[in-house]
């Protein structure tokens, strides 16, 4: 049963559309790579399917128990994580606050499954480092086991590689694959089009053509083939 | 020189000056560190010269009225100043995210014209003789600090209270809301909400501050503390603890040398917050570097 239904979706700016009438739907355990060129767009579907954003017609519907805001989220850094003067353990704590409403301090479940999710992202020993001083790839570690706090049913990934290093790629990549194998939906923005089909379950192809489907359906469409053979043959991931 | 304070300490006005002192400066540290992360620096600037507005049209309303004997002239003048520069904290907040003007420039046009008009104004309309003396104790603080009577004494202490209640009671959500604000928003804060709550407690603790340091030395009285304490610590508990202490040591500091050396209490306190800020940040490049 899905999970996330969005119909004849329009998304954009005052009055220009970026997207017009897409449709698609993420059942539960379902790994969904949104690819396409910059700007169009993939970011705003993002931005929508959290509702920082209103589409300018079309529905989303979460189903099947999922809650609105059990959506976790994994933004690109802003400017502001840059110099903020945090320890990892108050970042993570602070995916807690959906389960909080109006309640001003943490309980101790909370705390519980804080120190869970860091041991599950492999951060324990670094809880009380600076965030600002960590590395690319152990940032988005922290970032994820915040976005653990907040659901353990889907996750929204925008571009969580980029500015990693090969290495760290492929590590981040295969812990977003085991947390999809937990039975958690993921659903990921991604440049890295070779990978994308290598991990996920389905696609969805934004831009001047749009596709939606599995990734079998997708390598075998001409526009899977065009971006595969062109981004394929020079990046190897 | 201790012999001089401890003459000072017998007089009320000098411990009411202390009291008033400590509290503000307690208050202003707290939330320094979400204005400067949140590029919001200057609103504390902003708001100040609006309050000097909304205090150029109190000291009119006061003049025109004429002081009845059951109210001071500042409780008058908090009547109208608080609600004033909480709306325009409140307006700069909203409108700096999503409007065509960005916030910052939003801020320059709102404390300029908010500054021309009050000075305007107490020139139109004042019945002061001194009138440069007047703009000038409520543009650098006045000596009124220690002119305080127990009751504007008593009328701190409790928003003081306020303010630091209201600043434990949401912690963990500006916390939040600070560090990640698209979060937040996703997993169901009301983060609007809660920008709301800190536009409306920065309002009040610069119209507090604006006593002790005068509308243009506010700023300094916010983010030096915060700016400060992150050159050292580095989890938001620390900094924001550490900020409060360095911010009331400074203001007892400066109170007491300017008692000491009779020189103008506002800016002898941001003169102590600018060199303990220079200690905390060659500490910091020292500690960091080892």
């Amino acid at each position: 049963m899905s999970e996330l239904i969005c119909k004849d979706l329009t998304l954009g700016y005052e009055n220009s559309a970026l997207i017009e009438n897409l449709n698609f739907h993420v059942n539960k355990g379902d790994y969904l790579c949104i690819v396409g060129e910059n700007g169009t767009g993939k970011s705003t579907l993002m931005r929508t399917i959290l509702r920082l954003q209103k589409p300018m017609s079309g529905t989303i519907e979460y189903a099947d128990g999922l809650k609105s805001n059990e959506i976790g989220y994994l933004p690109q850094q802003t400017l502001v994580q840059r110099d903020f003067p945090a320890s990892v353990r108050e970042v993570v704590l602070s995916g807690c606050q959906a389960k909080m409403g109006a309640r001003p301090f943490y309980s101790k479940e909370e705390k519980a499954l804080a120190k869970k999710n860091m041991e599950r992202m492999g951060i324990t020993e670094l809880s009380k480092r600076c965030y600002r001083e960590l590395s690319g790839g152990q940032q988005q570690r922290v970032l994820l086991a915040r976005a653990l706090c907040a659901t353990e049913k889907m996750l929204l990934l925008d571009e969580p590689v980029s500015g990693l290093d090969p290495k760290v790629t492929i590590d981040m990549y295969k812990l977003i694959k085991q947390l999809n194998d937990d039975g958690i939906s993921i659903i990921m923005i991604s440049h890295d089009i070779y990978s994308a089909v290598k991990y996920a379950s389905h696609i969805l192809h934004i831009g001047s053509d749009t596709f939606f489907g599995t990734v079998k359906e997708y390598k075998k469409t001409k526009l899977g083939k065009l971006y595969l053979d062109e981004e394929g043959g020079s990046e190897n991931a | 020189m201790l012999d001089t304070l401890s003459y000072y300490l017998n007089f009320n006005f000098v411990r009411y000056a202390i009291i008033v002192g400590v509290l503000i400066a307690l208050c202003s540290s707290l939330l320094g560190v979400t204005l400067v992360l949140k590029r919001f620096s200057f609103i504390g600037d902003g708001l100040s010269h609006v309050a000097f507005g909304a205090m150029a049209i109190a000291s009119i309303v006061n003049a025109t009225l004429g002081s009845d004997s059951t109210r001071t002239t500042s409780q008058n003048s908090m009547i109208i100043v608080l609600p004033i520069t909480i709306i325009s904290a409140v307006l700069l907040l909203w409108t700096g995210q999503n409007t065509k003007i960005k916030g910052d420039a939003a801020i320059a046009m709102i404390s300029v014209g908010a500054l021309a008009i009050g000075y305007l104004l107490m020139n139109i309309f004042s019945t002061s003789t001194n009138l440069s003396g007047d703009v000038c104790s409520t543009l650098f603080g006045s000596t009124s600090i220690l002119t305080l009577r127990a009751s504007e004494v008593w009328l701190c202490i409790a928003l003081s209270i306020v303010v630091v209640a209201a600043f434990i009671y949401f912690y963990n959500k500006i916390f939040a809301v600070t560090f990640d604000e698209s979060f937040a928003k996703a997993v169901g804060t009301k983060a609007n909400a809660y920008n709301f709550i800190i536009a409306v407690i920065i309002a009040v603790i610069i119209v507090l501050a604006m006593n002790l340091v005068g509308s243009l030395l506010v700023t300094a009285l916010i983010i030096f503390p915060a700016l400060s304490a992150m050159r050292i610590f580095k989890s938001f508990l620390s900094v924001t603890i550490c900020s409060a202490v360095f911010s009331v040591v400074c203001a007892l500091l400066g109170i007491f040398l300017s008692i000491i050396y009779g020189t103008p209490v506002g800016s002898t306190i941001v003169a102590v917050d600018m060199a303990g800020f220079f200690i905390f940040a060659i500490a910091g490049r020292v500690g960091g570097k080892s």
